[in-house]
C-alpha cells in the first residue's frame, strides 16, 4: 500500500511538471503584454518596464527562470497587482471560494442522492418522474439562471436573505444554492441509474429472498455498490467547485478565485495564471488519488486486484 | 432586518423633507412643501452660498468594479487606483469644481518669464497619517521614483517623460536619476524645470503620478509598500484603514488633513461589485447609495429623479489604416466618415447618454482661453450623416482607384456592447455600393498588438484624456506617433501641433485656436478618422448623497466636500 502511494506521488510530481511546462508555453501564446497601460506607452516605454520584469528574455530562458523558482516554491508576483506575490493573493482568495464549493458539495451530495435513491425505490413511480425532471432541469438551465433568481426573489423582493457581498455566513446561503443545483442534479442522475441497476443484480435478489427488507437492502447493499461510479464523478466536480466559478462569484460579488483567474488571463497576468493553474492541477491529481484510495475502502474487491 | 430596513428608509424619506425644508438649500426634492421652502431657500442662499447642511450619519456606502490594483503612486495605471490614490492624497493641486485645480499641498507657484521653471510654495500645516510634515523632498522623492528604471512605473515615463527636465534621458538610463529636473529649494519649496513651456501642468500636477511618497516610510516598507492598508500613508481628506483584498475596503476622514475642517463624510464603504444586476439589486434594497446602469436597466429607471447621465471626455472613433489601398483615399474615408448614421447608435445601442461625437475634442472638455466657449462649440460639427453625399463620394473613391468591389477588415472588442455596435456599424457601412466589411471581434489585448503592428482595415478604438488640454487628443496623430498607427502623416497638421507645443506654449489664445484649425484638417480635410460617439455613463444616486464631483480625469469622483443630508 505505502509503495503505492509513493509510486503515485512520484508520477504526480511528473505530471505536474508537465502542466506546468504547457501551460508556460500555450501562455506564451496570449497576444499582447501584460502592460496595463499598453495602449499608451511606445515601444520604448514599453520596453523598460517588460526588462525590468525579465520579459524581453527569450522564451526558454523565461521558462528555465520560472522553473527554478517554481521547485523553490516561488510563484512570482503578480503583473497586475503590482508587488503583491501570488501566493498572498491565491490565499485570500481561495478561501471564500472552498467554502462555498464545500458547502454546495455536501447539500448537492446529500440533496442527490437522496433525490436518487427515491427514485430507484419508487422506480416509474410519480416520485422518480418528479425527481427526474428536477433532475434534468437542474443539469440544463445554467447556474446563473438560477443565481439571478434567488437574488431577486429571495433577496430583492422578500428581503429574506442579502442580496450580494461576503460579509458572513448568511451572506454564503445564496451562492451555495446556486452552486449546488448542478452536484444536486448529477448525484441524483448517477445514483438512481446506478441504483437500479444494483438492485437489479443477482446478489440483491438473493438479499430479498431470504427475507432482509427492502430499506435494508437499499442501504446496507445497494447503496455501497451503487457509490462506486458516484464518487468518480464527484471528486473532480468538487475541486471544479472549491477552485471558483467566475459566474456565482461575479452574481454574489464573492471575493473568490475564479473571477481572479479569468481575469488574470485577460490582463496576461501570467504568475497568477501559472499560479492558479497549478494549483487546480494539484487539487485535481490529488482528489484522484484519493478516490483511487477510496474505491479500496469501499469495495474490498479492488482493493485485492491492487495488492498484487 | 430587512423590514426594520424599510421603515428606516421610510423614516428617512419623511425626516429628510423636515430636514430640506429646515435647512434650505438648493435641493429639488421637496417640492411638496413648495410655499414655505422657497422663502427660506433664497434666504440661505445669500447666506451659505451652495453649501448644504450635512445631517445624520456621514457615511457613503457605494462599489467600485474592481479591486485597487495597486496604490503606489508611481505604479498606478488605471481609473480604480487613482480613484482611491486621489481620495487618501493631495498632490501640489487637487480638480475642484468644474475641474479647476485648486490648492493641494502647493499653496501656489509661480512660472517664469520663459515658461520652463515652475516654483510652487508648500504650505507648511500638512502631514503625513504618521505624523511627517509633507515636504519638497516627498516630491523630488516621488517624481525620481516614477521615472527610474528600476521601479518598472508605465506612467512616470509616459506622463514626465519630454515635459519634466532630462525625464527621458533619465527613463533611456543616459543620465543618473537626480538629474531630473525637480529639486527642492528648503522644505516648503518646489522647483520644477521643464523641457518645453507645457500650459497645462498645473492640471497634470493634480493627476496621480505625481503624487508625493514619504521616502523614509516607503523605503522603510520596500517591496511590500502599499500592499495592505498598514503600510502606506495619507496626506489627504481620507485615510485607507481597512482593505480586504477582492472583497472591498475602507476609508474614514483623515483627522490630521490640512482642510479636515472642509471634509464632512467620516466613512467610505467600498465593495467589489463587477456585475451591473447585482449593484442594482444592491441598490434597490438600499446597501449602496450609487449604482451604474448598463443599457438594459435604463429604460427602467429613465424616469426616476434618482437617475443621472455623466458625461465623461472619453471619445471612440474608427481608425483607418491609410497603408490599404482603398483607405488610403480621403474620398473613401470621408464616405466612412458620413454613412454611419451616429444618433440612432447611441440611442438604440448604448442607451446610456453617450452622445454622438463629430470631432476629436469631446464637448465639455475644454474652454477657449478668453471668451470661454467650449471648444466643441467653437469648431462645431465637422462632420455630419448624408448618405447620398456619402455614396456619390464612394463612387468618385472607387473611380480613381479602378475598383468595383471593396473588401475591408473591421477590428471591434468582444464584449456584448461592442458586437452589437460593431454590427450596426458594418450595416452602416455596407450602404455603399460594393462594400463588404468583415468584423472580427478579438480581446483587448489581441487588438493593441494588430493596431501596434497595425495589421488592421479599419478599427473601432477609444481614448480618454491625460491631462485637460486639446492636446491630449490631438497629438497623438503627428506623424509616426506612438498612438497613431493609421499611417496617417501631415506636414501642415504636423506643424501646427508643434506650433501650440513650442512658439505659442505662452500664448494662450492662439494656442487653442491653432487646436481648432488642427482638429479641423484631422476630422474635417483629411478625414483620418470617423468619430462615433462621446462616452456617458447612466447612474442611479440616492438623493441624500450631495457634494460630490464628477472629474474628467484622474480619480473619476472628488469626495472631498461630499456628505449625506437627510437620510
Amino acid at each position: 500500500m505505502t509503495r503505492y502511494i509513493i509510486q503515485r506521488l512520484i508520477y504526480m510530481v511528473i505530471t505536474m511538471f508537465l502542466i506546468a511546462t504547457l501551460t508556460f508555453f500555450l501562455m506564451k501564446f496570449l497576444p499582447g503584454t501584460p502592460l496595463s497601460a499598453a495602449d499608451k506607452l511606445s515601444d520604448e516605454q514599453q520596453a523598460v518596464v517588460l526588462e525590468k520584469y525579465g520579459l524581453n528574455d527569450p522564451v526558454p530562458v523565461q521558462y528555465f527562470n520560472y522553473m527554478v523558482n517554481l521547485a523553490q516554491g516561488d510563484l512570482g508576483i503578480s503583473f497586475q497587482f503590482d508587488n503583491r506575490e501570488v501566493t498572498t493573493i491565491i490565499m485570500e482568495r481561495i478561501g471564500p471560494s472552498v467554502q462555498l464549493g464545500f458547502q454546495a458539495m455536501i447539500i448537492g451530495t446529500i440533496i442527490g442522492m437522496l433525490l436518487g435513491l427515491v427514485s430507484a425505490i419508487y422506480h416509474n413511480g410519480i416520485m422518480d418522474y418528479t425527481s427526474t425532471f428536477l433532475a434534468v432541469l437542474g443539469q440544463s438551465i445554467p447556474s446563473f439562471v438560477f443565481a439571478g433568481l434567488l437574488q431577486f426573489y429571495i433577496g430583492v423582493k422578500f428581503g429574506w436573505l442579502p442580496v450580494a457581498l461576503w460579509e458572513g455566513w448568511e451572506y454564503t446561503i445564496l451562492p451555495t444554492i446556486s452552486l449546488a443545483i448542478f452536484p444536486i442534479a448529477i448525484a441524483a442522475r448517477f445514483m438512481r441509474t446506478e441504483m437500479l441497476e444494483v438492485m437489479g443484480s443477482d446478489y440483491i435478489v438473493t438479499a430479498r429472498a431470504k427475507g432482509v427488507n427492502k430499506v435494508g437492502v437499499v442501504f446496507k447493499h445497494g447503496l455501497r455498490n451503487a457509490l462506486i461510479p458516484l464518487i468518480t464523478v464527484l471528486g473532480p466536480l468538487a475541486v471544479g467547485l472549491m477552485t471558483g466559478t467566475l459566474v456565482i462569484e461575479n452574481i454574489f460579488a464573492v471575493p473568490g478565485i475564479g473571477e481572479q483567474f479569468v481575469k488574470a488571463i485577460n490582463m496576461n497576468d501570467f504568475p497568477i495564471i501559472m499560479g492558479t493553474t497549478l494549483l487546480i492541477a494539484f487539487l485535481f491529481i490529488f482528489i484522484i488519488l484519493v478516490i483511487d484510495l477510496l474505491y479500496g475502502v469501499i469495495d474490498p474487491r479492488i482493493r485485492l486486484a491492487e495488492g498484487e | 432586518m430587512k423590514k426594520t430596513n424599510w421603515l428606516l428608509l421610510v423614516l428617512a424619506l419623511v425626516l429628510s423633507m423636515f430636514l430640506a425644508a429646515c435647512s434650505g438649500g438648493s435641493d429639488d426634492t421637496s417640492n411638496s412643501t413648495d410655499d414655505a421652502d422657497s422663502e427660506e431657500t433664497t434666504e440661505t442662499e445669500d447666506t451659505s452660498g451652495e453649501e448644504g447642511e450635512a445631517s445624520g450619519e456621514q457615511v457613503l456606502n457605494i462599489t467600485d468594479s474592481a479591486e485597487i490594483p495597486t496604490m503606489d503612486a508611481s505604479l498606478a495605471t488605471d481609473a480604480v487606483a487613482f480613484q482611491w490614490l486621489g481620495s487618501t492624497t493631495d498632490g501640489l493641486y487637487r480638480l475642484g469644481e468644474n475641474a479647476q485645480p485648486e490648492p493641494g499641498i502647493a499653496k501656489d507657484h509661480e512660472v517664469s518669464e520663459d515658461g520652463l521653471t515652475w516654483t510652487f510654495n508648500l504650505r507648511e500645516d500638512a502631514v503625513w497619517s504618521n505624523g511627517d510634515p509633507v515636504t519638497a523632498n516627498d516630491f523630488v522623492y516621488a517624481w525620481q521614483r516614477a521615472v527610474n528604471p528600476d521601479t518598472g512605473s508605465e506612467y512616470g515615463p509616459y506622463m514626465m517623460g519630454g515635459v519634466i527636465k532630462n525625464a527621458q534621458a533619465v527613463v533611456d538610463g543616459d543620465v543618473p536619476v537626480e538629474e531630473l529636473g525637480v529639486t527642492a529649494d528648503g522644505d516648503y519649496t518646489l522647483v520644477v524645470e521643464l523641457e518645453k513651456p507645457v500650459p497645462y501642468f498645473e492640471s497634470l500636477t493634480t493627476f496621480g503620478t505625481f503624487l508625493p511618497l514619504n521616502q523614509a516610510f516607503v523605503e522603510e516598507h520596500g517591496d511590500q509598500y502599499a500592499l495592505e492598508a498598514d503600510t502606506l500613508l495619507s496626506n489627504g481628506p481620507f485615510v485607507l484603514t481597512e482593505w480586504n483584498h477582492g472583497e472591498g475596503w475602507t476609508l474614514e476622514k483623515n483627522q490630521d488633513y490640512w482642510d479636515a475642517e472642509n471634509v464632512q463624510l467620516e466613512t467610505i464603504n467600498v465593495k467589489v461589485v463587477k456585475e451591473t444586476s447585482t449593484a442594482v439589486n444592491l441598490y434597490d434594497t438600499g446597501e449602496i447609495d450609487r449604482t451604474g446602469l448598463s443599457a438594459e436597466f435604463v429604460d427602467q429607471y429613465r424616469t426616476s429623479d434618482e437617475f443621472k447621465v455623466e458625461e465623461e471626455p472619453v471619445l471612440f472613433y474608427l481608425k483607418m489604416n491609410q497603408e490599404n489601398e482603398v483607405l488610403g483615399n480621403v474620398n473613401a474615408r470621408k464616405a466612412i466618415q458620413m454613412v454611419i448614421d451616429r444618433q440612432s447608435m447611441v440611442d438604440v445601442i448604448l442607451n446610456n447618454g453617450s452622445i454622438p461625437s463629430v470631432g476629436h475634442v469631446p464637448q465639455n472638455f475644454t474652454k477657449h482661453p478668453e471668451t470661454e466657449e467650449d471648444f466643441r462649440e467653437l469648431n462645431g460639427d465637422l462632420i455630419e450623416t448624408n448618405v447620398e453625399q456619402a455614396k456619390e463620394l464612394w463612387a468618385t473613391a472607387k473611380e480613381e482607384l479602378g475598383m468595383d468591389t471593396v473588401e475591408l477588415g473591421y477590428l471591434g472588442g468582444d464584449s456584448e456592447v461592442a458586437m452589437n455596435m460593431d454590427a450596426y456599424i458594418k450595416d452602416q457601412l455596407e450602404q455603399l455600393e460594393g462594400l463588404t466589411v468583415n468584423v472580427q471581434s478579438v480581446p483587448f489585448k489581441e487588438r493593441l498588438q494588430r493596431d501596434e503592428n497595425m495589421e488592421y482595415d479599419i478599427q473601432n478604438s477609444g481614448w480618454g484624456p491625460d491631462y485637460i488640454d486639446p492636446n491630449t487628443f490631438l497629438n497623438m496623430f503627428v506623424t509616426d506617433g506612438g498612438n497613431n498607427k493609421t499611417g496617417y502623416s501631415s506636414e501642415e497638421y504636423d506643424g501646427l501641433i508643434e506650433k501650440a507645443n513650442t512658439e505659442l506654449a505662452q500664448e494662450p489664445v492662439e494656442r487653442f485656436e491653432t487646436f481648432l484649425e488642427a482638429e479641423k484638417i484631422l476630422i474635417q480635410d483629411d478625414a483620418v478618422l470617423a468619430p462615433l460617439y462621446q462616452r456617458a455613463v447612466a447612474q442611479l444616486w440616492k438623493p441624500y448623497v450631495k457634494g460630490v464631483i464628477t472629474q474628467p480625469m484622474g480619480p473619476d469622483y472628488t469626495y472631498k466636500y461630499a456628505y449625506i443630508e437627510g437620510k
